[in-house]
């Protein structure tokens, strides 16, 4: 019997990801970033976060500057159409507003240590990043000894997040969801998390997402809440739905060059506001129009049929 | 003045770098114009990979500002999990990975880091992202940066992304299977680097730069190839595509 998981985002944080939780999020890179997830855990004041993600077009840089995070997992931290990370840097640099721990990753390393997780091992081993300083600075990898050819080899410990978010574009109330465009580390974030939460830009039927179940992303066992959260993702693109706004990339990075002018940007879109509806109202409809879907362009249906 | 912008003529070297059929790890920034320009130019046959799990055959229909924009995605002749694509050049695959960084030295190690001491970095910088992997694993590596005195140092502060690490064949010792810079396309010049020792040399000098300035942007004696001469210069045809694919300049201008 299918479970009704529909919650807001509100419940689904105050529920699910507690002080000190590890999280993961942004895992499909540069598209599908949950930042409306991300804006409610700095809502709520969560602390002590450890955010584990390969790259983060902004959003731990958000969540670092309002004084969530206690430990970063990634391998990059940033803006990617801009540049570096104002608040990652004063966290970092100067403990602004505290010190932060972080553990240097490279994407394929963060790959592997959730694809061992969901593999229920302790490590996998890689050739990437052998004579690199990562594995210096970041002492939970080990280097190694390939037993067949006596290579040198890189061990990548198993990173299991407590909770997964994940933005995709629909889902059923049950957690059953389907996700198409970059797929990045999706899959594996999943597979190693010990809960996911299913945020989504539709709520479908059960019999829509099952007549496609190649398309699914996750076992809905796993799902503890269903978000149904449309334009949740923005600045970040979802494919079919809308584009990336890079101006907000921009404004961003200027305006948070100091201090307060990320208080500011803070009281502004997050601090301010009750939730995703208020935030896409205070974008305006105008703006939201001007990202939207110019031309749909629809795959091929498959037959399932026997 | 030359009627093109330092960042155009790095386009154009870094496309040059792509060869017909080969299959590209093509990473953030100029390369992706780089690749639409290779594509539609000398290199038709060229494969770009991209970290975020897309692979395509064809250049993106729109100027792209991360490999993740929605038009990317369209028309991709592969959509697929990062792991597919670092799979592919962790079996040796992906003949050239291009990436940018903060820092390099004289054997073309590249910090994206940390700058200082590394365990108190003065500058905290965003990180490896795929870059550790694409330098660890690609056939060849291009490397993309500005040129001054602060960012090519003797000796970077932390190896983000292996080069030839101390020279010669460290990097078959410290286990790497395969790879290593092949070109360092900055605003002064382009870089090679000598197979034997690893060292970097001079290959270019970029038409409005001299081997002279280059070398005063270098914070080592740079060696010179022997057949030291400016970059060739971009084609009418090559400033053409790319002001159709970069029309407001964002990453050329």
């Amino acid at each position: 019997m299918p479970a009704n998981k529909l919650m807001s985002m509100r419940k689904a944080i105050e529920r699910f990801v507690p002080d000190g939780a590890s999280v993961a999020l942004g895992l499909a890179l540069e598209a599908m970033i949950p930042f409306a997830a991300g804006h409610e855990l700095i809502r709520q004041r969560r602390r002590d976060l450890t955010l584990i993600g390969p790259i983060s077009d902004m959003l731990f840089d958000q969540l670092i500057g309002a004084g969530c995070v206690r430990k970063v997992q990634a391998a990059w931290v940033g803006n990617v159409s801009e540049g570096l990370a104002h608040n990652y840097r004063r966290a970092t640099e100067q403990g602004i507003p505290h010190p932060l721990s972080v553990e240097e990753q490279s994407n394929f390393s963060m790959a592997l240590s959730l694809l061992a997780a969901g593999l229920g091992v302790s490590y996998l081993p890689t050739k990437s990043l052998l004579g690199s300083d990562i594995p210096r600075q970041n002492p939970t990898f080990r280097q190694g000894t390939d037993p067949w050819t006596g290579e040198p080899i890189l061990l990548v410990p198993a990173i299991r997040p407590d909770v997964t978010i994940l933005h995709v574009q629909r889902a059923d109330s049950d957690g059953n969801a389907h996700i198409w465009g970059c797929l990045g580390i999706c899959e594996e974030a999943a597979q190693a998390a010990q809960g996911i939460i299913m945020v989504a830009e539709e709520i479908v039927p059960r019999e829509t997402i099952l007549s496609d179940p190649n398309r699914i992303l996750a076992p809905a066992f796993k799902v503890l809440a269903v978000v149904h959260e449309p334009g949740g993702a923005h600045p970040a693109p979802v494919q079919g739905y809308y584009n990336r706004d890079h101006a907000t990339f921009r404004a961003y990075h200027a305006q948070t060059r100091s201090v307060e002018g990320f208080q500011q940007w803070l009281a502004e879109w997050v601090t301010g506001i009750a939730n995703r509806q208020e935030y896409l109202a205070r974008l305006g409809a105008e703006r939201w129009q001007t990202l939207g879907v110019k031309e749909h362009r629809y795959a091929a249906p498959v037959d399932y049929g026997y | 003045m030359p009627e093109y912008t330092p960042q155009e003529l790095m386009v154009v070297c870094a496309a040059r770098e792509i060869r017909d059929g080969e299959v590209v790890f093509v990473g953030m920034r100029l390369p992706l114009i780089a690749f639409a320009l290779a594509k539609r130019t000398h290199a038709p046959g060229a494969i770009g990979l991209f970290e975020n799990g897309l692979m395509r055959d064809t250049p993106s229909p729109e100027l792209l500002y991360t490999m993740g924009d929605a038009p990317n995605v369209l028309g991709a002749q592969w959509a697929t999990r990062m792991l597919n694509v670092m799979g592919l050049m962790a079996q040796g695959w992906a003949d050239l990975g291009f990436i940018g960084g903060a820092e390099i030295d004289r054997f073309g190690n590249l910090n994206t880091s940390r700058i200082g001491d590394w365990q108190r970095p003065t500058v905290k910088l965003p990180g490896s992202g795929g870059g550790a992997d694409i330098a660890s694993l690609a056939g060849r590596l291009a490397v993309i940066l500005a040129h001054d005195k602060r960012r090519f140092r003797e000796r970077v502060d932390f190896v983000t992304s292996a080069g030839y690490g101390e020279g010669g064949n460290w990097r078959q010792r410290v286990g790497l299977p395969r790879g290593g810079p092949s070109a360092v396309i900055t605003t002064l010049g382009v870089l090679a680097f000598d197979p034997q020792t690893g060292e970097a040399f001079l290959r270019s000098y970029h038409p409005f730069s001299s081997a002279q300035e280059v070398q005063e942007n270098t914070g080592w004696p740079l060696r010179l190839a022997s057949e030291l001469a400016p970059t060739q210069a971009p084609t009418a045809d090559e400033l053409r595509i790319i002001r159709e694919c970069d029309p407001q300049g964002f990453w050329t201008r």
